[in-house]
């Protein structure tokens, strides 16, 4: 049976404490409590080390999001009340992050008030401001630049965008800059440019074709509304890039902390896994692995020898309550090794990577309590 | 293999459409109850294929295989002489067959990807990327070889129900760029299969807070969307713990002394704490079944497997799915 101490033991008071940190970005797969533990340790940091912290959620579930008293959407830091900071002086804000917003105030920041008007009301912006695959994440780094650039927090929590892949937090951002700034949009914005009659001055073989087949199957309709969209985002292209740059030296810098969060899950451990091979190629700082939802039975006997008992018990009769007992203490023991072997998979790719249990709460997180008590069995499992 | 003959048996009469689309919060197993579905489906002599839109490779990691491409691939038997294909679409694959099925390109369009042209003209909307996506899955629903359709059911593992309103509406997201053309049209045949009684959608929960929730939502948004929602689907039941009542230590410790175990008094009371944790547990797992149940649809419970989901697993899920009724 693998040992649940084969990674080293992740300190996240350390990393909470370290006025060096100034990040800390929580990543992994879908319902794995990635919004959660974001949330608890931000509350750690204001409460336990005193420090001045924001958490920026991305899609949180409603009532942990009331519980930090984010009652509506509205794109900036909100002091969350009722928290134990008079011992440490720390605090807490909280905000969750509106994407459209996000990027109409990054438009609004690079045009004048006509030119932003007029890429508002353009189809291509409503659909790629809401929908686009990626927009989420780049709006989430985008926001984390924000708040760094401005100084004034001594440690920002980062949940990441509930992605089809936790990779598509490091990879769309540069898929949408490179987008914005890329070759098929300049070929485009050509005609607009010159204001040509042809949409495509280029004229090569598999151009016309292009040309062609993208009036054929899109309408043209659509070719004047993309580009109408890409002039006007033509004195943007350089911005977007840019920023996508500054935050992504930011992501590799000494003051940010990558947490992998994870259950013992073979999707949510092989998620984990992949990320943290990324994070080493990208040269970002991994902190470590946060698994949660371990099951841990407080009993040392294994699952067959319960169940054993418990036949044992069927046959002599009576003692009901007991036979229960020990059936669901057999099935949580058989699980508790199920997930340590699962788990293994990545302590055994990845052995110097510190990792920390999280025993399952027994209920639903969805308070301040809660989240206290999360953060402390985060630190002290 | 081919399936030769006409089944003999009705397909189970819970599932009776054709088009199977499963969403569910992500974590809650909707890949591996899709694989089930699809396995429960083929059983008799039926042909199904099991469909992957999202370019995890979730299939080929829960089956082992290598990774699937965009070609419909025999993976695997089903009791009694059935057979699951499967398939992972591709947004681009996709588009480029579909501008050759419609306008012969050829070598023109591996050119159009070497421009980047592909990758462009799904990035920029959305939408376009989805109608291809489904437009896929239709063509596979509705094809016919000879006499017979060529799947007796298609069951697709979808986006999660954070997204699923969105990728299924695809007529909403296309109409807002593409107002005429063979996007559109071909868009609203989509959307005609995905609100027509050949397909259902069938949500997969866990008997927690959060995925429950969104599963309401879900099915809210679905209904009003106008997409008909077949079963909602319980993952990772939990065999029942001692119900409605506390075992008291004494009680215990002379059901361990009867039973040979140490009877000490941290193992009673470790015991007596892992009861209680269970109890609160079950506690708010019935609160939350009772919130489904509410819903008012049919309900499936699958239980957790306590060895994960392998082979074995997938045929226990499918047994039971497939008598769903």
């Amino acid at each position: 049976m693998p040992s649940e101490d084969a990674a080293p033991r992740l300190d996240v008071d350390q990393i909470l404490a370290d006025p060096g940190v100034r990040i800390v970005v929580c990543c992994g797969a879908g319902g794995v409590g990635k919004t959660t533990t974001a949330a608890a340790l931000a509350l750690r940091a204001a409460e336990q080390h005193g420090r001045r912290t924001v958490v920026l959620t991305i899609d949180p579930a409603r009532r942990l999001a009331q519980s930090l008293g984010l009652t509506e959407l509205d794109n900036t830091p909100r002091r969350v009340k009722g928290i134990d900071v008079e011992a440490s002086g720390g605090e807490l804000h909280a905000m969750m992050l509106d994407m459209k917003r996000t990027f109409d105030d990054v438009v609004l920041q690079h045009t004048d008030p006509a030119k932003a008007a007029e890429i508002f009301a353009n189809p291509f912006y409503q659909a790629m401001s809401s929908t686009f695959a990626g927009t989420q994440e780049y709006m989430a780094m985008e926001k984390l630049g924000q708040l760094h650039a401005r100084g004034e927090w001594d440690l920002i929590v980062v949940d990441t965008p509930p992605s089809r892949s936790a990779l598509d937090f490091l990879d769309a951002p540069a898929r949408l800059s490179r987008f914005l700034d890329g070759r098929m949009l300049r070929l485009l914005l050509a005609p607009a440019r010159t204001g040509g009659r042809s949409m495509f001055s280029f004229v090569t073989a598999s151009f016309g074709m292009f040309s062609k087949v993208v009036q054929k199957v899109l309408g043209a309709q659509l070719l004047t509304d993309l580009s109408g969209f890409v002039a006007a985002l033509d004195s943007m292209f350089g911005g977007f890039r840019q920023r996508a740059e500054q935050t992504y030296r930011i992501l590799q810098a000494r003051e940010t902390a990558f947490l992998l969060v994870a259950a013992p899950e073979s999707d949510a451990v092989r998620e984990a896994a992949y990320f943290a091979g990324r994070l080493h190629e990208e040269r970002m700082p991994l902190a470590g692995l946060v698994l949660n939802r371990v099951h841990r039975p407080v009993v040392r006997l294994d699952a067959a020898e319960s169940l054993a008992a418990a036949d044992r018990l069927v046959e002599l009769g009576g003692h009901a309550a007991t036979v229960d007992v020990l059936r669901a203490h057999a099935a949580l023991a058989r699980q508790a090794v199920r997930e340590q072997q699962v788990a293994a998979r990545f302590t055994e790719a990845f052995p110097t990577v510190p990792a920390v249990s999280v025993t399952a709460q027994p209920a639903d997180v969805h308070d301040v309590d809660g989240l206290r008590t999360i953060g402390a069995a985060i630190s002290r499992p | 293999m081919r399936a030769a003959d006409p089944p003999t048996e009705p397909a189970g009469t819970g599932w009776p459409s054709r088009l199977h689309v499963v969403t569910g919060k992500g974590g809650t197993g909707k890949t591996s109850v899709a694989a089930a579905l699809a396995l429960a489906l083929a059983a008799g002599g039926r042909r199904t294929l099991l469909v992957e839109v999202e370019g995890r490779q979730g299939i080929a990691q829960l089956f082992g295989t290598d990774p699937l491409p965009y070609e419909e691939r025999h993976l695997t038997d089903a009791p009694g002489g059935g057979e699951v294909r499967a398939l992972a679409v591709d947004a681009e694959e996709a588009l480029l067959e579909y501008l050759d099925m419609f306008y012969k390109l050829g070598a023109a369009g591996r050119a159009l990807r070497k421009l980047g042209a592909i990758d462009f003209a799904t990035t920029i909307a959305p939408g376009l990327r989805d109608v291809l996506l489904t437009g896929k899955v239709k063509e596979a629903t509705t094809r016919t070889s000879g006499q017979r359709r060529t799947y007796d059911a298609v069951v697709l593992d979808a986006p999660p129900t954070g997204r699923i309103g969105r990728f299924l509406n695809v007529t909403a997201e296309t109409a807002r760029l593409a107002k005429v053309g063979p996007i559109k049209t071909q868009s609203e045949g989509v959307a005609a299969l995905l609100r027509s009684p050949m397909t259902a959608v069938h949500v997969v929960t866990l008997l927690e807070e959060m995925p429950v929730q969104e599963t309401v939502d879900a099915i809210a948004e679905l209904t009003q969307l106008g997409f008909g929602v077949g079963r909602v689907i319980v993952n990772g039941t939990r065999p029942p713990v001692p119900a409605g009542r506390e075992v008291t230590q004494a009680e215990l410790k002379r059901g361990l002394l009867a039973a040979g175990l140490p009877a000490d008094r941290a193992t009673v009371a470790g015991l007596a704490e892992e009861a209680r944790d269970q109890q609160v547990r079950r506690e708010l797992e019935d609160s939350l079944r009772a919130d489904l149940v509410e819903l008012g649809l049919p309900m499936t419970e699958l239980p957790l497997l306590p060895d994960g989901v392998d082979r074995a697993g997938l045929e226990t899920l499918a047994e039971l799915l497939g008598r769903a009724d």
